[in-house]
């Protein structure tokens, strides 16, 4: 076990920890105070990849974040996958541990994608058992992802806010509270961001990511969000952080870019706004 | 070959090996954890949107399969039998072809 | 109306079928383009997975054939695991089988290579052995030693000349005329490919399958040069015990 001592994350930025940054990270951080990694891009046997992290553990607090354990698939969870999960937060011991509201594997096929769940109270008690186990099976809390979506389901008979809030009352899990997911979603299925973090249960957030997303349309011309990680946040979705942290206090804040990764000054010019957005709180 | 001589030669090889090496002690430093990183790996970023290749699928074993391999490879012209390589000239072929 | 992920699975990679119904737009309307988003998620995300994984494969056929092969191979080979740094185990015999690939017989040949690469880079750590110990082996126990292999090796067996065509497509320079059975170590934190001649490839095959030095040397014939293999071993880190 790496680290015993940090049970939580700060409340400054982080950043999605890309390979490419190690020497830039390792030298100068700037504002930036803890970084998060894909769970599955560590779950080899050695090498390059987790001595970067024994070496960045020594300097930082780690968030494991998962994005391949199915929470809302209709199968059981994948017992292996949820081993590697274990093997890789009892070495790490990350201080803190999330996945998404989503699903990805179907007939032992893994798909490779966010793929997104009617809200009905059927989905409430399968994604609940199945954080009960992940719970149980790693020793500690975890924290739901809210999904962007981009289609509604005709079955859904309940608000995605009300889905997570009582996700959380049965399970005790955290939320992680993705705000340009709420502003994607929120734009691509025609309602108010601002609504949905009045009618979210912001108590129960651990941490909050930040990312870039592209603009396109549905075959009526209607915006569509894509939520791909790969450019710069938008000013809206900066108000919308202002506006929910106004609500929530100071949170872990997290920039995510995933494709098209900037030089590591552009991360930091990133986070130096999300330290602002902080110290406004 | 004796007993004997398969021994010499075995540990006269082994010296060899063993000669050859530099001393360099191998440790794990910061510096080799800086590198290429091999790529190809999980994300919880959204694709192309609308416009793009998901929405298409080529039949290879009908007639809609239109590639040719069109790479390197046309200048890696190599027998499938015997390793030899093949750069594309008839004559070599015409050779080998007579022989 | 409730909207399995079986349908939804199905519709995602087969395109030739309506999205499922009980997916809306905002409007209320049967969604249509919308799917199509996680259909492109899915597809292109994969897809480039697989361009990633093996790059000279891509660049021995094109990309243009590569990505349209990749949509063949995705469909009949999903991930069965989420950890993507491993997907595409099975692309070695889907090129095989490929026919409009079999004009270049090697592919499966690079595939595996590439494939060991990941393997290798991604494989647990383990302290090389220190050379003197080999030193130290009485000369006439010598033949009866066996090596335990560092993890990170493999030996991919080739009737072409498997390395300098990777070579020739990742540093540059002539594609040799010999069959080139191929060694991948990792000294450190990047793995090395290594040419080895068919002699050097079947000796070490023998020591790998955990025969004694005296019997794998018998798959060498006569001349056979241990000196060097036993180097390039040392060198690359690849030996981690010797048990006599």
């Amino acid at each position: 076990m790496l680290d015993a001592t940090r049970k939580s994350l700060p409340h400054t930025p982080g950043v999605g920890y890309k390979a490419q940054h190690f020497n830039d990270i390792m030298a100068d951080a700037g504002p930036v105070g803890w970084l998060e990694i894909h769970a599955e891009n560590y779950m080899g046997m050695g090498g390059r990849p987790l001595a970067q992290l024994r070496h960045l553990s020594e300097k930082f607090p780690f968030s494991v974040h998962g994005v391949g354990l199915s929470i809302g698939g209709e199968g059981r969870l994948d017992a292996d996958h949820l081993a590697r999960l274990k093997t890789l937060c009892d070495w790490l011991n990350p201080a803190s541990f999330s996945e998404h509201l989503a699903w990805s594997t179907h007939d032992s096929a893994f798909l490779n994608d966010l793929l997104p769940l009617p809200y009905t109270q059927a989905t409430v008690k399968r994604v609940a058992d199945h954080i009960d186990e992940v719970q149980s099976t790693l020793g500690r809390q975890m924290l739901l992802e809210n999904p962007s979506s981009y289609l509604a389901f005709a079955e859904s008979d309940m608000s995605e806010t009300d889905f997570l809030a009582e996700i959380a009352a049965r399970t005790g899990c955290g939320l992680l509270l993705d705000v340009n997911n709420v502003f994607v979603s929120a734009t691509n299925l025609g309602y108010s961001p601002q609504e949905y973090i009045d009618a979210y249960p912001l108590d129960h957030v651990g941490e909050i990511h930040l990312g870039g997303h592209d603009e396109d349309e549905d075959e009526t011309g209607a915006p569509l969000l894509i939520d791909s990680h790969g450019a710069h946040v938008v000013d809206p979705v900066w108000a919308l952080l202002g506006y929910t942290l106004a609500k929530s206090g100071p949170k872990p804040l997290l920039i995510e870019w995933d494709t098209d990764v900037p030089e590591w000054a552009v991360l930091v010019e990133e986070t130096k706004r999300a330290e602002t957005a902080l110290a406004l709180t | 070959m004796s007993k004997t001589t398969t021994t010499l030669a075995l540990a006269a090889s082994v010296a060899t090996a063993i000669a050859g090496l530099s001393t360099a002690a191998h440790a794990q430093s910061n510096e080799k954890c800086y590198g290429i990183s091999l790529a190809g790996e999980n994300d919880c970023a959204a694709g192309p949107g609308t416009t793009c290749a998901g929405t298409s699928t080529v039949d290879y074993q009908g007639n809609a399969w239109t590639f040719v391999p069109a790479g390197t490879c046309e200048t890696t012209m190599i027998d499938g039998m015997d390793g030899v390589e093949r750069m594309g000239s008839l004559e070599e072929l015409d050779r080998d072809m007579a022989g | 109306m409730i909207t399995t992920q079986t349908q939804f699975r199905t519709a995602l990679l087969d395109p030739s079928s309506p999205p499922p119904d009980g997916l809306r737009n905002p409007d209320g309307v049967q969604a249509t383009k919308r799917f199509d988003v996680y259909r492109n998620n899915v597809a292109v995300s994969l897809t480039d997975a697989l361009e990633t994984a093996f790059p000279v494969v891509n660049k021995l056929v094109g990309t243009d054939f590569f990505r349209a092969m990749a949509g063949v191979y995705l469909r009949a080979h999903p991930p069965t695991s989420p950890v993507m740094m491993f997907y595409g185990s099975d692309m070695p015999d889907f090129l095989a089988a490929f026919a409009p690939a079999q004009s270049v017989p090697y592919l499966p040949d690079v595939a595996r290579l590439e494939l060991a690469l990941r393997h290798s880079y991604h494989a647990a750590d383990a302290t090389p052995m220190a050379p003197d110990a080999l030193g130290q082996i009485a000369p006439d126990t010598l033949p009866n030693v066996t090596f335990t292999f560092a993890p990170s090796v493999h030996l991919i067996a080739s009737k072409y000349p498997l390395h300098s065509i990777w070579w020739a497509n990742t540093h540059g320079g002539e594609v040799s005329k010999s069959a080139q059975p191929t060694l991948i170590t990792r000294p450190e934190f990047d793995p090395a490919v290594d040419a080895l001649t068919p002699q050097q490839a079947a000796v070490l095959a023998a020591l790998i399958a955990g025969d004694p030095l005296g019997a794998a040397l018998r798959h060498g014939g006569a001349d056979f040069d241990l000196g060097t293999l036993l180097g390039l071993l040392l060198s690359r880190n690849a030996l981690i015990s010797i048990q006599t």
